[in-house]
This record gives C-alpha cells, sequence and structure tokens, in this order.
C-alpha cells in the first residue's frame, strides 16, 4: 500500500513537471498511420484552398496550399524584398513613405479578405502594419501589393484591420495609447493625457481603394482585437481591450489588476449618423496615403492633412463598454452574429456574450456606471453563458458553421472544441506547441467551410532537424470534417504567422492575370518594342536607359557615355507576352538590389556609378536555353571626360560607332 | 474462368480507383494511349505547308491593304522585332525579308498565334528551332492582329524583294 501511494506520489510529480516545464511531447498516439494520404496532393494536382499567412516581424504575407501545405509565394507588403526589388525599383518605393519618412519594413499580424454579405468573394486581401501604424491592400488578380494607408493619431496598430461584411469598413484600434496629438508629457500622465482611437477606413466597392473616414477618440486602454457583426449583428464593431487600469510601466504585472477589463462596443451605423450631422471635429495631422497605378504600376505617394473625428463624449449612443474577465485577447463572432466570445487570456473559462442580450441592455439602461462618460453594460445582463474551464490561455476562435466553435489555448497547448449553444467541450487536441490564432477557411465568414483548421503555433522546439536557436513557426493542420479533430500535418512557416485566413481556390485560381498586356502599360517610360530602346540624359547628371528584355537579350547591351556622378535610371520593359517569362536585371556594384519584371511589365532600377571602368549586367532569372548569354556592359568615364552618349545592339551599335569615328576624325582634322 | 473473370475485375477496378479522383480527365474507355497507336499520319495542312491551328484558309488580295500594313507595322515593333530583322539576316529568329515567298500564309500566321503546337508537331517550325535554338515566345497575338503581321510581311517583300505571295503560287502552280 505504501509503495502504491510513492509510485502515485511519483508518477504525480513526473506528470507535473511535464506539464509546468513545457517540455516536448510526442505525437505518437495523435497521428493514425493513413493520415498522409489526407493531406497529400499528387504531383501536378492542385491544392482547394489558399492560405494567407501572416509574416509577422517579416512584414510580409505568404500564400500556401491546403491540405498539402506547400508554399507558392511570399507576397512583399510592409518590407523591402530584394528578391523582386519591391521597395528598391522606383516604381515600388513611394509604398513605403510615411509621415515617418521612408519606412521599409513593419510587422504583420491578421488578415482579411474583402466580403460581400458576409463571405469572402476573393477580390482583395488587407493586412496592418503593427508598428508603424498602416493597412496595406494587396490585390488578388495580380499577388501585389497595390495600396498602403497610413492611420494617423495611434501607436501599434495591432487590433487591425478587422472587415465589415460587405467590406464597408476595416476597422482597427490603438494597441499603445498615446497623447492625441502627439505632445512633450511625463508618461506618468498616461491617465491624464493619453488617448486611444478607434479608426473606420472605407473600402471602395468598386476599385477597393482605402480612405480614413473617421476616428473614434476612446480612453487611454490597449486596443488588442476585434471583429465586426454580421447578421443581425452587422452593423456593430467589438475590440477587446486590456489595460483598463492605464499602467504605463510593467503592464505584465500592472495591467493585469482588475478581475474584468472592457470590451469596446461600437454602433458604427450612429457614427456615420453623427458624421452625417456634421458632429465631428476636425483634427490636423499628416499622414500618407500611397495607390500604385494600375495601367503604369508606378505608386505615387499622397500626404493627407485632416481627419473627422468623433467624440462618445458628445455623441450618445454610439460607444459603451463590456466587462470581459481577465485581460482579453481575441474576441470572435459566430457564423450567424449572435454570439460574441471574449477570450480572456488569463481566465480558466470563455465569455460567450449574445448580441440580442447586450440590445436589451442597451435598451433598458441595464449598465453598471461608465469610464469617462462612455456606459459599462451590466456584464450579467449581457452574458450568455460561460464555457467551465476549457483550458488555460484562451487567445482566438473560429467556427466551421456547423454551431461548433474552436479555440486556441496558448498555456495548456491544445485546440477545443465546444458547442456554441450548449457550450459543452466536445473534442480537444493538443498542438505543437502553444498555439497563437487558429484559422478555418472562411471561419470567421457567415459559411465557413468547416473542413480544415490550422493552428498556428508560437514555439517549435523539437518538431524539425535543428537549424541553431532560430527556428522556424511550425503550423499543424487538422482534419474537422468528423465528430473529432484529426492532426494530419505538420507544415513550417516563414516570419512568425499571427492570424490566415483561406478561401476556396475556385474562388481565386480563374481571375489570377497571368502576364501584363503590352499594349496596356501605361508607364511613361515604357519601351514598347526593341526600335524604342534607347539612352537619353537629362539634364546635367540624369541618365535615362530605356531597355527591353525578350528572350534572351537586354537591349541595348552596350552603353557608353555614362559618367562618375550620374545618376542612372534603367526601365526595363518585358516585351514577353507568355506566363510565367520574367526577366531581371542586375548590375555590378549597385548598391540596393535587382529588378524582377513580369512580362509586359516596366520596372526602374537607379543606379549611381561611383568609379570608373566596365560594368557587367544581366538577366537573373533563368529565362531560356540561351539565358547565361543575355547580358551587357556599361562603360563608366571619369566626370566630365565628354565621352559622347552611344547605346545599341550590333549593326546599331556598328553605325553609331562609325558615325562616332568619322566625328572624331573630323574633329581630329580641323585640330 | 470465373476466377479470371473476377481477377480481370480486380484488375479493372483497381485501374478505376487509381485513376479516380485526378484532376485529367481519364482517356476514353477503350482508346489505347497515344504512344500505343500507329506512327500518326501527318495532319493534312502540315502536308499541305500550312502548318497547324486555327488558321485553315487565307485569302489574300493582289492588292495591299495599307491600313493593315500599318497596323502591322506598329505590332511588328513592339512585340517581334526584338528578334525579327526585316531584312534576311537572322538574329536571334529568321530575318522577314522574302518570308511570304517561302512560307504560305496560314503557316505564317499559326506560327505567331499557335507556337507551341507547331514547334511540337510541324517540321519546318522543328527544323527552324534547331537552327535558331531559341523557341519562338506565344505573344499572345490575335488572329486578327497576326494577319496584319501578314500583310506587313508582304508589304516588306514586295519593298525588299520585289515580289510577295510566291509560296502560294510555287505550290499551286
Amino acid at each position: 500500500m505504501k509503495r502504491l501511494h510513492l509510485l502515485m506520489a511519483i508518477s504525480f510529480f513526473l506528470a507535473a513537471g511535464l506539464f509546468s516545464s513545457c517540455d516536448t511531447q510526442t505525437t505518437e498516439g495523435v497521428v493514425n498511420g493513413d493520415v498522409a494520404e489526407q493531406a497529400y496532393v499528387p504531383p501536378g494536382e492542385y491544392d482547394e484552398f489558399y492560405a494567407f499567412l501572416s509574416g509577422g516581424y517579416s512584414g510580409q504575407v505568404t500564400v500556401y496550399g491546403l491540405p498539402s501545405g506547400r508554399l507558392f509565394r511570399e507576397i512583399p507588403v510592409f518590407s523591402q524584398y530584394p528578391e523582386n526589388g519591391y521597395g528598391y525599383s522606383e516604381e515600388t518605393k513611394p509604398l513605403f513613405q510615411t509621415s515617418f519618412g521612408f519606412v521599409p519594413w513593419d510587422d504583420t499580424h491578421h488578415i482579411e479578405l474583402s466580403q460581400t454579405d458576409g463571405e469572402f468573394d476573393g477580390r482583395w486581401l488587407f493586412i496592418n502594419g503593427n508598428n508603424t501604424p498602416r493597412i496595406a491592400r494587396i490585390d488578388l488578380k495580380t499577388f501585389e501589393t497595390v495600396e498602403i494607408l497610413e492611420i494617423p493619431f495611434v501607436a501599434g496598430l495591432h487590433c487591425s484591420p478587422f472587415i465589415t461584411q460587405n467590406s464597408e469598413y476595416l476597422v482597427s484600434g490603438t494597441r499603445f495609447s498615446v497623447p492625441m496629438p502627439q505632445d512633450d508629457v511625463p508618461i506618468s500622465s498616461y491617465a491624464e493625457n493619453f488617448d486611444g482611437a478607434i479608426n473606420y477606413v472605407s473600402v471602395d466597392p468598386e476599385s477597393g481603394e482605402m480612405d480614413l473616414a473617421f476616428q473614434i477618440l476612446v480612453p487611454g486602454f490597449n486596443y488588442d482585437l476585434a471583429r465586426n457583426g454580421k447578421g443581425i449583428s452587422h452593423g456593430w464593431s467589438f475590440l477587446t481591450t486590456y489595460n483598463s487600469e492605464q499602467a504605463h510601466t510593467l503592464l505584465e504585472v500592472n495591467a493585469s489588476q482588475r478581475d474584468k477589463d472592457l470590451m469596446a462596443v461600437v454602433n458604427w451605423r450612429k457614427a456615420e449618423e453623427y458624421l452625417e450631422e456634421g458632429a465631428f471635429e476636425t483634427r490636423e495631422t499628416s499622414y500618407y496615403h500611397n495607390t500604385v497605378d494600375e495601367g503604369s504600376g508606378i505608386a505615387e505617394s499622397e500626404e493627407e492633412t485632416s481627419v473627422r473625428v468623433l467624440d462618445p463624449k458628445e455623441s450618445p449612443g454610439m460607444v459603451y463598454f463590456l466587462p470581459v474577465p481577465k485581460s482579453p485577447h481575441g474576441c470572435d463572432i459566430n457564423p450567424t452574429g449572435e454570439y460574441i466570445v471574449g477570450n480572456g487570456k488569463l481566465s480558466a473559462d470563455l465569455s460567450v456574450y449574445s448580441f440580442e442580450k447586450i440590445q436589451q441592455a442597451i435598451e433598458n439602461e441595464n449598465f453598471e456606471g461608465d469610464f469617462e462618460g462612455i456606459p459599462i453594460i451590466s456584464y450579467e445582463a449581457a452574458i450568455d453563458g460561460v464555457v467551465e474551464k476549457p483550458g488555460l490561455g484562451p487567445l482566438h476562435t473560429e467556427f466551421d458553421g456547423k454551431g461548433n466553435a474552436y479555440t486556441t489555448f496558448f498555456i495548456s497547448s491544445e485546440v477545443v472544441k465546444w458547442d456554441v449553444q450548449s457550450k459543452e467541450i466536445l473534442d480537444r487536441k493538443p498542438t505543437y506547441y502553444s498555439p497563437g490564432h487558429l484559422v478555418i477557411p472562411g471561419g470567421e465568414t457567415m459559411n465557413p467551410y468547416g473542413k480544415y483548421l490550422v493552428a498556428m503555433n508560437k514555439i517549435t522546439k523539437d518538431r524539425y532537424l535543428p537549424t541553431g536557436p532560430e527556428l522556424v513557426h511550425s503550423a499543424q493542420l487538422f482534419d474537422i470534417s468528423g465528430e473529432t479533430m484529426e492532426l494530419i500535418l505538420d507544415f513550417p512557416t516563414k516570419g512568425e504567422p499571427h492570424y490566415a485566413q483561406a478561401i476556396p481556390a475556385e474562388m481565386i485560381r480563374p481571375n489570377v492575370k497571368k502576364f501584363y498586356r503590352i499594349e496596356d502599360n501605361e508607364h511613361p517610360r515604357a519601351t514598347k518594342g526593341e526600335g524604342n530602346a534607347r539612352v537619353e540624359r537629362e539634364g546635367e547628371n540624369e541618365v535615362h536607359v530605356y531597355m527591353t528584355a525578350i528572350r534572351s537579350h537586354l537591349a541595348p547591351d552596350n552603353i557608353e557615355g555614362i559618367e562618375v556622378g550620374d545618376e542612372v535610371y534603367f526601365h526595363l520593359t518585358n516585351l514577353e507576352q507568355d506566363w510565367d517569362v520574367p526577366h531581371g536585371f542586375a548590375i555590378l556594384g549597385n548598391t540596393n538590389a535587382e529588378l524582377l519584371v513580369m512580362p509586359g511589365q516596366t520596372r526602374t532600377l537607379k543606379w549611381t556609378p561611383q568609379r570608373t571602368g566596365i560594368f557587367p549586367f544581366y538577366c537573373t532569372d533563368f529565362c531560356s536555353a540561351l539565358h547565361q548569354e543575355m547580358s551587357g556592359y556599361v562603360r563608366v568615364s571619369p566626370e566630365g571626360s565628354g565621352v559622347p552618349l552611344r547605346w545599341g545592339l550590333n549593326e546599331d551599335l556598328e553605325q553609331q560607332m562609325s558615325l562616332r569615328e568619322q566625328a572624331e576624325e573630323k574633329s581630329e582634322d580641323r585640330m | 474462368m470465373k476466377s479470371l473473370t473476377f481477377l480481370f475485375s480486380l484488375l479493372l477496378l483497381g485501374f478505376v480507383l487509381s485513376c479516380g479522383g485526378g484532376e485529367q480527365p481519364p482517356a476514353d474507355e477503350g482508346e489505347p494511349p497515344q504512344s500505343m497507336i500507329e506512327e500518326e499520319e501527318t495532319p493534312e495542312s502540315i502536308a499541305e505547308g500550312k502548318g497547324i491551328g486555327a488558321v485553315e484558309n487565307v485569302e489574300i488580295t493582289d492588292t495591299i491593304d495599307m491600313q493593315m500594313v500599318e497596323m502591322g507595322r506598329s505590332i511588328y515593333e513592339m512585340k517581334c522585332a526584338a528578334c525579327h530583322k526585316l531584312t534576311d539576316q537572322r538574329v536571334v529568329g529568321p530575318g522577314w525579308a522574302g518570308i511570304t515567298n517561302k512560307r504560305k500564309p496560314e503557316w505564317i500566321m499559326n506560327m505567331i498565334t499557335n507556337v507551341e503546337v507547331m514547334l511540337a508537331e510541324d517540321p519546318e517550325a522543328q527544323a527552324l528551332l534547331e537552327e535558331c535554338l531559341t523557341r519562338m515566345p506565344n505573344q499572345n497575338i490575335s488572329i486578327g492582329d497576326a494577319r496584319a503581321i501578314l500583310e506587313f510581311m508582304r508589304h516588306n517583300d514586295r519593298e525588299r524583294v520585289g515580289q510577295s505571295d510566291q509560296a502560294i503560287e510555287e505550290m499551286e502552280g
């Protein structure tokens, strides 16, 4: 008997040790032998879904196929990308313009695909830049970033860019409250001087172009995540916050004092009414709006100088607060729009609110007081139910469209499936390890495709062959078509994916552009045909090279008359009109990057030669059997040497050379 | 006998199962795969020197349509001039001088609009690839635009070599 006790005690300690030390686990007993087939997409066949993963600190977006987990592309968004010249080419540089100047990096978090009637429409992808507050739009015909809008008065645009059911707005909130407008004040005056803002960016239904429609002034909390209502709750936004304590140091402890934090509940239709009535203040500021012109492919930067600000104190019925237990993170709404789930990271329970109960509480003024004039809705009046002890550290919830919710638990490393109506726990599966976001294709829409679930894990440890102290983040694919979740695949990701969204491939694949029609190229420095290839000097030091590329030569490929101190712009037009034939361009000693030019497109690389000599350039993308031959030379002469400009190929060059020689002979004769 | 039939059914089932679910439509039942058919006969159009593609018959007139020539010239300058000179000099591809005396209008237009298939099936096109070593790219040219290019070629031939369209008369004469 004693021995039994001892044994039990030992096994208890062992188990406890395993749990608390966050040690790695094995998947034995979790994965069945034949699951490989479920994720297997045979060579040459297509995946059923596109999955778009944010890149976190990479600043980019990655495109994967589901269920195979194959990586198709990294789309550069907020970070320069020397691989194709994004952010280095003259056409794309203006995308990085901000009120702080040229900012070539950011931290991307939340992917939002455009919606119509509460479902994905496959047109655009929006994503936030967290550090220097911005929102980007990617065109899903070209998978290229076509617009970046800076958001003023906020800092840390983590809570962004959550979309409404007809893409009316992208809603965002400040993560780090700061004085609004910025001011030199003691940090300890936080409660007095720091403000938050909730931002509404409208999306043009035809062009997709963004516009900062209005901002709502809110108390200085940390606005964390949001969702917009849909169906019956359409017209409302829900934003979780933490730090209702308004701490400004050691937030880890000081922002976790209260039992409950507050969720902001915004009636944006009411906000529109106030705007219409003119009940707003126009605040002067500076922020940049950068858009790519579709015809030329050139990004232009425009400074905006004012924004309309609404103050809830003067606009009743627009903003409410709702108590949520313990530092909530995710805030998610089920497909019918009836239930709002608050995931309190430090709480052991999940709080599920009813939209109808919230409406009743507002109608009956069932409030627990107010915060800076904003009514706080009674928790008891709004709560629909609690999922009791589902796990530790709930972060995010998605839905399968069959009445079930799936929540990630960071601390206990698992995904838990529960019934939205009954709040009953139906299944739980471990993840490897510590998941942050999860995604079900269409999981935030009114019509999810509840077949797969991807958990994006924050800790990788022993999952793959080790690569030094820095490891890739792992994602795990579960089949959720049955009653219980089944782990079928593990795949590595790039950067640190936060949120992701997945969409049936057939909603995007048929619309994807294969090349740019050269006839439609409106770039002012395009060279439409090799006969127009030329070199021109504009003013003292500026030289423009109008160059063409086609398999397998660049034209012109011999250039003379460039001098040290010149600023040389290579405008490369790819004359190909076929799919998958990009040409590249790189030149010796260039201090930035290469260009990768898609068929029919024009891209410009600026080069400032610093020494005299001969500088080879070449095509960097293996394009044909004679790719290695696709190259040329630039001669760089000393400043002021007066070597005449000449350029060409073959006989053009010979003609120019003989003309030049004749001219030189003549001038010698004269001497 | 019965067991043999059973075995066959099993084999057949296995075949059907292993083919199911693929993107590619399975070949019509009963039809042997391409490689098993005897050497396919050369399509008539290839034998006639018209190449292979959507262009089966081109009507040309003795006079040259100058409007079409100008249209053809602008497409040439944008999409063709990088590889084809208007003289008989070969750079990447063959020079164009005299082309309509060598190739039928249908061959020319099929080569422009259906280059992948031409390079796979037409012996004349294949011989050119062997000579030039660069596959002619698909430049996304419509049949109408290819017709304009043909008119531009005919005009170029009359200017440079004094006559055009000899390939037609040669074959028919």
